[in-house]
């Protein structure tokens, strides 16, 4: 267990090597630079002054050079440069983190009470007519752009209801001056659309998933003989067959971290909220490269990381795992 | 037997609600031009006919600019439909035969590409190809196509190679191995057939993660280009008029969501034909 937690923590390692080696190839050969990019906006660009600027940063030297350079640095855990922000890369992405992962998270509780309910309906009673309508809806749910999920719901909740807010994490004017519980129902009231959007889309293979796990289980002699010895069917569902239909859902928890991050980028474009994808999508369109390196390759740590724990998860709950 | 193959096939009435969907959305993309008189890049009256409610002039409505809106989603679903089956069609090729040399190669060869494949499936796709497309700025769409094949072959060829050293442990690959039988003519004869399945359904579900990919990117404004119509470009420009015209954002996200369910719905149906052990 420990040989192969370490091997994959290497695994993870390379990685992540090979994602900052690929960001940084893509980035470079990519014309324009940081420099460029900014000179564009502004009329009072001076070529002479940009060149000085490049010179300064290192952006003038051979490509190899400037490749290893930015090994060393990310060897000694220095993700480089925020060009636009004038300050570590690091300091930039960290402050978004938070967001990102309360999105996430409040979408991953949203993705997965959804969609095991769902599918654990399903399971019970397979080819009925309810399996049947649940499964086109979370086909329909699967279907739906996550972005255009998130503006109907914005149109119906926002524009036409007036119930909650359309964007942002907080509410700008007000936040600062509100007293503790205020601030967290500010926050609660900021996240419920973004999180529903990001767990209803998710939501639909996490049933597909369950209901598949479900009938599975419910195949099996223990379920027979705990039928046969006259136990309640709640009880034979909830006790002995559902227990063992959420072990395979612990693996989605690892696979569905690059659909959460993915999803994310696009819900938090919608939502105006400010997370990592939203740092990364303005990033890449001010080719702040650093910014951008270091958050595809914390993306992929993460769900490297993700997947794991999900092993790691599993062999815990499942000793018949842990015997091979 | 091809005939029993259909009909197992079309047996299920989700099946061929999926190829009717999908049917009659292809039709329609080809019979835009027929089917609307107006074109979907013309501003048509600047002075009174700027977002127009649904009427029966303009069913779908009008933009900002005056644009009705119908004739920009149909030609908008002519463009999304086309990228999204090139797109595949490039993604699936490059994927089946990286998976067929890494699965037949074995070695050194296999683990490296492999470890790259899981690399690349480790960066949130969405995020790669934002990096590649925002970067280069102002592509073409056979550009773009060539973007989103190139990045989205890692899941196929993890398939292909699965199925390849399944089938090499088979005892008639190996008599036809021991025969002599070369490279190419093995692939032919024994391996493609054999992986066509598989192959046949990830391609049909690609078509619609693909179409919801290149809405994605559209959408956040590095796919296609305005003013040429996409499903994804007119939401976001509908997102900015949400309150003063919300169906310039709803049509289009109708179409998206019809699409998807009958590309799935078809490739469903294909598994439970194709590949009964799916089940």
């Amino acid at each position: 267990m420990a040989r192969s937690v370490a091997l994959r923590v290497l695994q993870a390692v390379v990685i992540v090597f090979l994602v900052a080696t690929f960001t940084f190839v893509l980035l470079h050969l990519a014309p324009g630079d940081p420099f460029a990019a900014r000179a564009e906006a502004s009329a009072f660009a001076d070529t002479g002054l940009l060149e000085q600027h490049r010179r300064n940063w290192g952006l003038d030297q051979p490509l190899h050079l400037q490749y290893l350079r930015y090994l060393g640095r990310l060897a000694r855990g220095d993700l480089g440069i925020s060009f636009s922000e004038r300050r570590p890369a690091w300091d930039a992405i960290r402050e978004r983190i938070p967001n990102t992962l309360l999105l996430a998270g409040a979408a991953l509780i949203v993705d997965f009470l959804l969609g095991i309910a769902i599918g654990v309906i399903q399971g019970i009673r397979p080819k009925s007519r309810t399996d049947d309508a649940l499964s086109l809806v979370s086909l329909t749910l699967y279907s739906i752009p996550v972005f255009w999920l998130g503006i109907m719901l914005v149109l119906l909740f926002a524009v036409q209801l007036d119930w909650l807010p359309a964007g942002g994490a907080t509410d700008a004017v007000a936040y600062p001056s509100l007293p503790v519980l205020g601030k967290m129902w500010d926050r609660l009231v900021h996240l419920a659309l973004p999180a529903f959007t990001l767990g209803i889309v998710g939501a639909a293979s996490t049933a597909r998933y369950e209901r598949a796990a479900m009938l599975e289980t419910i195949g099996q002699d223990f379920i027979r003989a705990a039928r046969a010895k006259g136990l309640d069917e709640r009880l034979v569902v909830l006790r002995h067959a559902l227990r063992n239909a959420l072990l395979p859902v612990i693996t989605l928890l690892g696979l569905s971290l690059p659909i959460l991050l993915s999803g994310a980028v696009l819900v938090e474009t919608v939502f105006t909220w400010p997370g990592l994808g939203r740092l990364a999508v303005e990033s890449i369109f001010e080719r702040d490269y650093y910014v951008v390196s270091g958050a595809a390759m914390l993306s992929a740590a993460l769900v490297v990381m993700g997947n794991l724990a999900a092993d790691v998860l599993y062999a815990v709950v499942d000793p018949r795992t842990r015997a091979q | 037997m091809s005939m029993s193959w259909l009909r197992r096939l079309l047996r299920h009435r989700r099946t061929r609600l999926g190829f009717g969907l999908v049917g009659a959305l292809a039709l329609v993309a080809a019979l835009a031009p027929v089917l609307t008189p107006y074109d979907p890049t013309t501003q048509l009256d600047l002075a009174t006919g700027q977002l127009l409610s649904p009427s029966v002039r303009h069913p779908f409505g009008t933009d900002f600019f005056s644009r009705d809106l119908l004739s920009r989603v149909l030609f908008g679903g002519r463009i999304s439909l086309a990228v999204a089956f090139l797109s595949v069609f490039l993604s699936v090729t490059i994927g089946t035969v990286v998976g067929w040399v890494a699965g037949m190669a074995g070695g050194i060869l296999e683990s490296i590409t492999m470890r790259l494949v899981d690399a690349a499936l480790a960066i949130p796709r969405i995020f790669l190809l934002l990096v590649v497309l925002a970067l280069w700025s102002d592509l073409g769409v056979m550009a773009l196509i060539l973007i989103l094949g190139l990045t989205s072959w890692f899941g196929t060829s993890r398939l292909v190679r699965a199925e390849v050293l399944s089938l090499k442990e088979r005892e008639f690959v190996v008599a036809a191995r021991a025969l002599g039988i070369g490279r190419l003519r093995m692939f032919a004869r024994h391996v493609l057939p054999n992986v066509a399945g598989p192959i046949i359904v990830t391609a049909t579900l690609g078509m619609g993660h693909m179409i919801l990919i290149e809405a994605g990117i559209s959408f956040l404004g590095v796919g296609i280009q305005p003013p040429t119509p996409s499903w994804g470009n007119i939401i976001r420009e509908g997102q900015e008029l949400l309150a003063a015209a919300p169906w310039i954002s709803i049509f289009p996200g109708i179409a998206i969501v019809v699409t998807v369910i009958g590309f799935s719905l078809i490739g469903d149906g294909l598994r439970d034909t194709l590949d009964p052990r799916a089940q």
